[in-house]
C-alpha cells in the first residue's frame, strides 16, 4: 500500500518538474528579448531540477536501506549545487549583456 | 569577509597560526562528510584513507573555504539554515507565476522589463552577494549589477514581481548576518 503513494509521489513530482522544464523552453523561444529570456531560462529550470531530483529521491527511497540513502543524498547535492551555480551564471550573463551595452526592451520602445 | 580578507594574508606571513584551528576542523568536517557521501563504503581502510586525504586537504585550504570563521559566527549559520526555507517557499510561489507568464497567451502584454535600483545598507560581501543571489533565483528578478557599497540594479520582468524589492528579502538577508539596513 504504501508503495502506492510512493509511487504517486514520485510520479507527481516527476510531472510538475517536466511541466517546469516545458516552461523553460517555452519562454525562451516566446520572450521578447535576451534580458526577458534570461528569467524562464535561468530560474524555470532550478525549481524543475528541484521537483525531478525530490521525485527520483522519493522512489529511490522504495527500499530503505543506508546506499539508498546515500543515493539519495548524492542526488541532493546536485540540487544543492544548481542552486548556487544557477543564479551566479545567469548573474554574469546578464552582466555580460549590459557591459556589450545591449538595451533591454521596454514597452514604451515599442508604442514608439 | 572583509575581515578575512586581511586575515587570509596574514595567516599566509605565519602570524595568525593559533587562530587557524577552527576553520581547519570545518573544512576538515566538511570534507570528510563529502567523502562518507560519496564513496558510501565503511571499510576500515577507506574510512583511514579518507580521514588521511580529508586533513590534508584541510590543512591546506583552511583559508579558503572558511577563512577567518570562528565559534561566535554558529549563530549566523543557524539563522542561515532558518532562512532557507523561507527562500525555497518564495522560490516556489515566484516560479509558478513566471509559469503563468509563460503560458499565458496575452504574454506580452502582461510583462514589463525594466530596471530598477535601489541603495542596501549591507557591508559584507557575503550579504551582498547572499542577497544578490536571493534575488536572481526569486524568478522576475535578475540582479545586473551588485557593488560592494550595497547599492543594487535589478531587471525585472514585470511590475508585481519588483515591487517586493528590496522589502522583506532584504530585512531576511540583513537578519541572518546580524547587519544593520
Amino acid at each position: 500500500m504504501i508503495h502506492v503513494f510512493i509511487n504517486i509521489a514520485a510520479i507527481f513530482f516527476l510531472v510538475t518538474g517536466l511541466v517546469f522544464f516545458l516552461g523553460g523552453a517555452v519562454g525562451i523561444i516566446r520572450m521578447p528579448d535576451f534580458y526577458s529570456r534570461m528569467h524562464p531560462a535561468g530560474k524555470l529550470d532550478t525549481l524543475g531540477i528541484f521537483a525531478m531530483v525530490t521525485g527520483l529521491v522519493i522512489y529511490n527511497l522504495h527500499h530503505f536501506s543506508l546506499e539508498t540513502l546515500l543515493l539519495s543524498i548524492k542526488m541532493s547535492l546536485i540540487v544543492f549545487f544548481v542552486f548556487l551555480a544557477s543564479p551566479t551564471a545567469t548573474h554574469s550573463i546578464v552582466d555580460a549583456g549590459m557591459r556589450a551595452g545591449l538595451r533591454p526592451w521596454t514597452k514604451k520602445k515599442k508604442k514608439e | 569577509m572583509k575581515e578575512s580578507r586581511y586575515e587570509k594574508k596574514e595567516s599566509r606571513t605565519g602570524t595568525t597560526s593559533g587562530s587557524a584551528f577552527f576553520p581547519f576542523f570545518i573544512t576538515f568536517v566538511f570534507m570528510f562528510a563529502t567523502w562518507i557521501i560519496l564513496s558510501g563504503k565503511f571499510d576500515p581502510l577507506l574510512l583511514g584513507l579518507g580521514l588521511f586525504s580529508s586533513a590534508v586537504v584541510a590543512w591546506f585550504f583552511h583559508d579558503l573555504l572558511f577563512a577567518g570563521v570562528t565559534l561566535k559566527q554558529t549563530g549566523v549559520f543557524i539563522r542561515f539554515c532558518r532562512y532557507m526555507p523561507w527562500l525555497v517557499m518564495e522560490i516556489i510561489k515566484a516560479n509558478f507565476h513566471i509559469l503563468y507568464l509563460v503560458f499565458h497567451p496575452r504574454m506580452l502584454q502582461l510583462i514589463d522589463p525594466h530596471i530598477i535600483q535601489f541603495q542596501t545598507g549591507l557591508k559584507s560581501d557575503i550579504a551582498i552577494t547572499t542577497l544578490a543571489n536571493a534575488i536572481t533565483l526569486t524568478p522576475g528578478t535578475v540582479t545586473i549589477t551588485a557593488t560592494s557599497e550595497g547599492g543594487f540594479r535589478v531587471h525585472a520582468i514585470d511590475r508585481p514581481s519588483a515591487q517586493s524589492l528590496p522589502g522583506a528579502m532584504l530585512d531576511r538577508v540583513a537578519h541572518v548576518y546580524g547587519e544593520k539596513i
